[in-house]
């Protein structure tokens, strides 16, 4: 007969419990804001009605009077969207050189970009603010998605690059004996090769960028002030319109959870370095 | 055109020198030949001369330009590797014609050379798959398609055939030798199969840590090798060689005699020995001989089988004019 590993028990019941305690433990937070959308200003506040209440859609249908919801939204769809563009459009050359054309400081200069983020960004908020504010940037788009972008290079480079090493060098180096420029190799070969990695690379930058707050909260102020501008410029101390901002925040992470849901797979394979090809 | 010519070229990883200065020119039309041991630079000097790796000192020419610094996508080399390295991404069809493509030659034209090369490779039923639905040999082919419908001045193979099973081998082995004959082309080919050497090659490089040891014909190789290591090198089974005494009589401190260079008797001869393993080819047959006083074991060839047993005893005579002889330098008297 043949020996083969039997399952313990804890991995066969006691980690998936585990795995659901945790997930739950994550997700009540968001269960209750949605849950809290749903009610009226006045019924939010009162224990007695903590589960059962009658929902109202009311919340979300005055939304754009309350808080000119639109407004916000569509600034933090451009900046996320610029932003993840720009990110890969410096990210992919810089890691695709450092991946195929290392020199003896690629490693040195990898650890460098991660540093950076190490520093506590308060460090540099007043020589931030005080230099856009002199350039005439602050609560500016630009500003934004610059800001955005370089906050997101190093984790992004080191995506691609993880990804990048896996192609096979020769394969590179064929299309350099076919005659293909730089970019062309960029283009025809590296791009479709890693197009799964890039994919996953450009998702999780998006969601950064989306729920990116120190930066965007401190540097804007109505002109590119983004969604997470509105929630917290509209954080009441006394509780006072809960539901009414339940119903923004919501509205705030919605679009991001639905694309998260959607393209669970490719963030998992993603954030784990996965399979290329 | 391609004549390729290194001048003083050397090459060093670090502190590591890899290649001391070289030189060596390969006409044009040439068939040559990289041969030599795992891990002597053969890939290396290939590399230099596809412009995939940077020279740390000297030049480059091809017919007559220095190249040195030309990058590896305007020298007009087509290189074959030995993982085939096709784009997994594309068709046969794109594979084949991407050179072209990036060379921005019209898209009819394209597809014209991509069919008459598919068509001489025997492609033309696998031209919509992808390499990854092909054989080992078929995606050789298809990057030897790659390779040749841009019309190179040379082509580069690095050990192209060494992840084929045996008779793919020796019938690829003619397809590149007749793609050579049609097109008389340059080729640098690299391997340590010395058969494929023996065979394909006009003329054979052989490198040792870097050195060529001789440059020339398969056939020069052969009768004449320069010194021990070459003798060594070339010709299966290894080349027999005796020390002491029985060398001396030759005037020499080493001498080489082939295995199918010696005479065999079960009755009388110069040398006396024991059978050890004796390996039957059908054709030939080759036994080992152990107790010699002359070597750890020697080599012989036989034609056609002989019936010998382990532990007989047999005499080997060394054919007078077959003998190589070399100095204590291990050089050609
Ligand atoms: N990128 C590199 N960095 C450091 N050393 C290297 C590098 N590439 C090759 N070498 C060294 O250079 C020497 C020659 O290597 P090369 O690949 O040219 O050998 P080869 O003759 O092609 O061997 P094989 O028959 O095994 O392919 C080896 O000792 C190898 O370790
Ligand atoms: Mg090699």
């Amino acid at each position: 007969m043949a020996i083969v590993a039997k399952p313990s028990r804890f991995s066969k019941y006691g980690r998936p419990t585990v795995a659901w305690v945790v997930g739950l433990l994550f997700f009540f937070p968001i269960f209750w804001m949605v849950l809290t959308s749903f009610k009226t200003d006045a019924d939010a506040v009162k224990p007695e009605h903590l589960i059962w209440f009658t929902p109202t859609l009311e919340n979300y249908l005055n939304m754009t009077e309350n808080y000119d919801y639109w407004r916000f939204a569509k600034n933090s769809v451009i900046t996320a969207v610029f932003a993840t563009a720009f990110t890969l459009v410096v990210g992919i050359p810089c890691a695709y050189a450092m991946a195929f054309n290392p020199s003896k400081a690629t490693k040195d200069v990898l650890m460098w970009m991660l540093s950076t983020k190490m520093l506590p960004a308060a460090a540099v908020l007043y020589p931030m603010t005080f230099l856009t504010k002199s350039a005439g940037l602050f609560d500016t788009h630009f500003l934004i998605i610059l800001v955005l972008s370089l906050i997101n290079l190093p984790i992004a480079i080191w995506m691609l690059f993880t990804y990048f090493k896996e192609i096979p060098k020769d394969i590179i180096e064929a299309g350099q004996m076919d005659g293909v420029s730089t970019m062309g190799e960029i283009k025809e070969i590296l791009i479709p090769l890693a197009w799964g990695g890039i994919a996953a690379t450009a998702l999780l930058v998006f969601i950064f960028c989306w729920n990116e707050a120190y930066w965007t909260v401190r540097l804007t102020t109505t002109d590119a002030a983004t969604l997470s501008k509105l929630i917290e410029g509209n954080r009441a101390p006394e509780g006072l319109f809960f539901g009414r901002l339940s119903a923004v925040s919501a509205a705030a992470v919605g679009p991001i959870v639905v694309l998260g849901w959607f393209c669970q797979k490719q963030l998992v394979q993603g954030l784990t370095f996965g399979a290329v090809k | 055109m391609g004549r390729i010519q290194l001048k003083n070229v050397t090459k060093s990883f670090g502190e590591t020198q890899v290649i001391p200065p070289l030189d060596l020119t390969i006409e044009d039309g040439e068939f040559a030949v990289f041969v030599g041991p795992s891990g002597c630079g053969k890939s290396t000097l290939l590399r230099m001369i596809a412009g995939l790796e940077d020279l740390t000192s000297g030049n480059i020419e091809i017919d007559g330009d220095v190249a040195t610094e030309v990058p590896p996508s305007q020298r007009g080399l087509a290189m074959v590797f030995q993982s085939y390295a096709l784009y997994p991404h594309m068709t046969v069809r794109k594979n084949i014609g991407f050179p072209l493509r990036m060379a921005k030659m019209e898209q009819a034209e394209i597809d014209q050379r991509v069919e008459t090369a598919a068509k001489s490779l025997n492609l033309m039923d696998y031209l919509e798959r992808k390499p990854a639905d092909l054989s080992g040999g078929q995606r050789q082919r298809v990057a030897i398609g790659r390779a040749i419908v841009r019309e190179p001045a040379a082509f580069l193979f690095d050990e192209p055939l060494s992840n084929l099973d045996a008779a793919l081998r020796v019938g690829m082995r003619l397809e590149i030798g007749e793609l050579h004959e049609r097109l008389k082309t340059t080729m640098i080919y690299v391997t340590h199969d010395q058969v494929e050497a023996m065979t394909m090659a006009n003329k054979i490089v052989v490198l040792r840590a870097g050195v060529i040891e001789q440059v020339g014909s398969p056939l020069e190789l052969y009768h004449k090798p320069q010194n021990e290591f070459v003798a060594g090198f070339i010709g299966s089974p290894k080349m027999n060689f005796v020390k002491g005494p029985e060398a001396e009589k030759y005037g020499a401190a080493t001498i080489g005699i082939r295995p199918e260079h010696t005479d065999v008797s079960m009755t009388e001869g110069a040398w006396k020995g024991r059978v050890g393993v004796a390996e039957h080819l059908g054709s030939d047959t080759f036994i080992h001989v152990h107790d010699t006083g002359l070597a750890d074991m020697l080599t012989v060839r036989v034609t056609g089988d002989i019936s010998v047993k382990h532990g007989d005893t047999i005499y080997l005579t060394p054919q007078a004019d077959q003998i190589h002889k070399f100095d204590t330098q291990g050089l050609r008297l």
